[in-house]
């Protein structure tokens, strides 16, 4: 058994390793292809990211990336593909917007108020396209696709004078949340830390700690590996669908927190959107993990904040983007490459075990083969 | 880093839990504090570099500089200045999908450069440059199309409703089918001041005309840079007769635009640069009415003029249609026939007879 581990700990290590080196090669090799000097790409990402204030950048933008990555995560472990992450932390973080505009309750009662308002609309987004799967059988990729397109909709449609919002110069946005409903940050030099890191990090922990140490967390895995051997095994696959929808879109009603509570303090026509595509690509990078994840998502601010950094040192201003699509594809068949070798590995030795077994006691196959 | 809390976790067994819940925030807050210590160490970036003259930063929209309209307006003028006033210019673009943080970083690492003046194209740069514009008060910051009120800042409005209406006049002139269409990238607004102006155009022109308007998305700046959907909506409205359509969506027109060229008799009405004279659109350039210009590069080759001769024009400016600051192109000569009129309303208005509003009626 313990020679299982060790093999199994240097097959988790190299398909990381893997993946940074095969991303590293082709980046390199584009770079070098659009004429430019990699290394040289390389040494200003690291200089600029490195400092101060990019640290900071950083950290905030991917508070928001973690967020968005757990909550399809949420959706992923069971074989959940929640595309609508996008559409419902929109459309929770306009309502909660609103709610926060319209309420002047003491900053500790209306933060609460406004992050559980975006919680539940984000859930109960979410739950329609459960809904819809577990009674009706409809695939929760296309519901959830469309229900983006309806938030959307819907959002445009109240964020207009005489509805939902004011005209501010030429941005429709709701009334400002009052002072006391901001958030908290960390006064650290040269720029202050979103105090909303306590919470990504608090619910990272839940997620970790949901699925993996759980009842609810098991059986949300066990659906997601075999939904056949789950219900054979007593856990209602429907109750499960409905659930984990319902969860990843509370988890996705607090992507738009940071920003709403740290940032904009509104919900306008300049509220950020398409993070939750961002967060499908962060969870595939993440591989699912609480910490993998989080990796992922630093990374992700740490190429945002040092792509425009290339443009300025005149290197093509796409370069980032493709780095982004590189690194994806790079994890993600890396993985599948090890997982595959790992199989056949331990194909191989098990037959090897059980051949070797069966020669030492010829007499009883049967048994051989069963253990 | 954000991370480490789940990794330092204790492995604990479910009826244990309770137990080690404040151990377990404690790992929280530890790794929480040590992940903040180490931000606060290393030096910051605009410590790093020293400010030299460096030229002309521009910040674009999404879309970027070829989008045959409203940033390559912008970019039409500071490539004058390149050329007449020898300065350097450097240029960068917005993507999708893009959060405030991007747009201040964006203009800090601008003005950190030494880039002066540094204009941002479009109204989302709004809020950004009014903070980025505090941080560098030794540089003059451009504004297109949004209002900010700074020292060092020169915001540059257009009246894109008394352009627009101008479009309407002509669109109602040219329409066989009594029918006119007109397309707008988002629905915010800024794009709302072209459907008002153009709306009412077309009515105080010919009140039996039908109006169609449609947006190609309520409130994603993704609107000003999806010709495809562009080319669908000109679709739909041409199936229903329409023969006349104005699109106001950046990029997304050149869609619009491809999809009237193929019908013939069908006219379309571009915005914000002469389209008939884009490269990119010529093939198309026979379908090309007029153009809704906004004298963007007047405005740009203005400011960067300023700056360089050594009187930087701040405050808020505004272009309107009495002062040229918008106009109605006539390359291709399709509009000649209809010259009379359209200058008979721009008289109209210059003088004040007709007030052209900037908020759509429903």
């Amino acid at each position: 058994m313990k020679k299982l581990d060790k093999n199994k700990l240097a097959l988790a290590i190299a398909a990381p390793l893997l993946a940074v080196v095969a991303a590293v090669l082709i980046t390199s090799l584009i770079i070098l292809a659009t004429g430019d000097d990699p290394l040289l790409a390389y040494q200003v990402m690291l200089e600029f990211g490195s400092k101060s204030d990019s640290q900071v950048w950083i950290i905030d933008k991917s508070i928001t990336y973690y967020l968005s990555a757990l909550a399809v995560a949420i959706g992923f472990r069971m074989n959940l593909f929640n595309i609508g992450v996008d559409g419902q932390y929109r459309i929770a973080a306009f309502f909660a917007a609103v709610v926060g505009g319209a309420l002047t309750l003491p900053g500790f009662l209306q933060i609460p108020v406004i992050i559980l308002v975006a919680m539940t609309v984000g859930a109960l987004w979410a739950g329609i396209a459960g809904l819809l799967k577990v009674t009706r059988g409809v695939s929760e990729v296309i519901t959830t696709i469309m229900l983006n397109f309806t938030a959307g909709s819907l959002i445009g449609y109240f964020l207009q004078e005489g509805r939902l919002a004011e005209k501010d110069g030429n941005i429709f946005h709701t009334p400002n949340i009052p002072e006391s409903s901001h958030f908290f940050t960390f006064p650290t030099t040269p720029d202050p830390v979103d105090g909303f890191i306590v919470i990504a990090v608090l619910v990272g922990a839940v997620y970790w700690f949901v699925l993996n140490r759980t009842r609810f967390g098991f059986d949300l895995r066990a659906v997601g590996s075999s939904q056949s051997a789950a219900e054979a095994s007593g856990v209602s696959v429907k109750r499960m669908v409905l659930t984990s929808m319902v969860l990843s879109g509370a988890a996705a009603g607090l992507v738009g927190m940071p920003t709403l509570l740290g940032d904009s303090y509104n919900y306008g026509n300049d509220f950020p959107t398409g993070i939750g595509f961002t967060g499908i690509a962060l969870a595939l990078l993440g591989r699912n993990h609480a910490v993998g994840m989080a990796f992922a998502a630093l990374l992700w601010g740490f190429l945002d904040r040092t792509g425009s950094q290339l443009e300025i040192e005149g290197f093509a201003q796409e370069i980032v983007e493709v780095m982004k699509g590189v690194i994806v594809l790079s994890v993600v068949i890396a993985y599948e490459l090890v997982r595959r070798y790992g199989l056949r590995k331990q194909q191989r030795e098990v037959g090897a075990e059980l051949a070797a077994q069966s020669a030492g006691d010829g007499t009883n196959d049967k048994a051989g083969v069963s253990a | 880093m954000t991370a480490a809390p789940a990794e330092a976790l204790p492995r604990v067994e479910g009826d244990v839990l309770l137990r080690r819940v404040p151990k377990l925030a404690a790992a929280i807050s530890a790794a929480a504090a040590l992940a903040l210590t180490a931000t606060a160490c290393g030096e910051s970036s605009t410590e790093a570099n020293k400010d030299e003259e460096k030229g002309v930063g521009l910040a674009f929209d999404v879309g970027g500089r070829d989008d045959h309209s409203f940033n390559e307006a912008a970019a039409r003028g500071a490539d004058k200045a390149k050329k007449k006033l020898d300065v350097n210019v450097e240029m960068l673009t917005a993507g999708n999908n893009e959060t405030e943080a991007d747009r201040e970083q964006r203009l800090t690492s601008l003005a950190q450069e030494g880039y002066n003046p540094v204009i941002g194209v479009g109204f989302s740069y709004g809020k950004s440059i009014e903070k980025v514009a505090k941080e560098f008060p030794d540089t003059t910051f451009g504004l297109v199309d949004e209002r900010v009120k700074a020292k060092n800042v020169d915001s540059m409005i257009f009246s894109e409703h008394e352009g627009s209406y101008l479009a309407g006049v002509a669109a109602a002139k040219k329409t066989k089918s009594d029918k006119v269409g007109f397309i707008g990238g988002v629905n915010n607004a800024l794009i709302q001041k072209f459907e008002a102006g153009f709306a009412q155009g077309v009515k105080d022109t010919d009140p039996k005309i039908k109006l169609t308007r449609q947006y190609l998305y309520p409130n994603n700046d993704k609107g000003f840079n999806d010709p495809a959907a562009a080319k669908e909506k000109a679709k739909g409205m041409l199936d229903r007769g329409v023969d006349v359509i104005y699109t106001a969506a950046g990029q997304s027109g050149a869609g619009s635009i491809e999809a009237i060229n193929a019908k013939k008799g069908a006219w379309a009405i571009g915005v914000d640069s002469d389209q008939y004279k884009q490269p990119g659109l010529k093939e198309y350039k026979e379908s090309i009415l007029t153009s809704v210009v906004k004298n963007v590069d007047v405005a740009v080759f203005e400011l960067i003029k300023s700056v360089e001769d050594g009187d930087p024009i701040t405050g808020i400016n505004e272009y309107t249609l009495k002062e040229d600051g918008v106009r109605l192109t006539t390359s291709g000569g399709f509009i000649d026939d209809i010259m009379p009129d359209i200058e008979k309303a721009k008289k109209k208005i210059a003088s004040g007879e007709v007030k052209v509003s900037p908020t759509p009626k429903k």
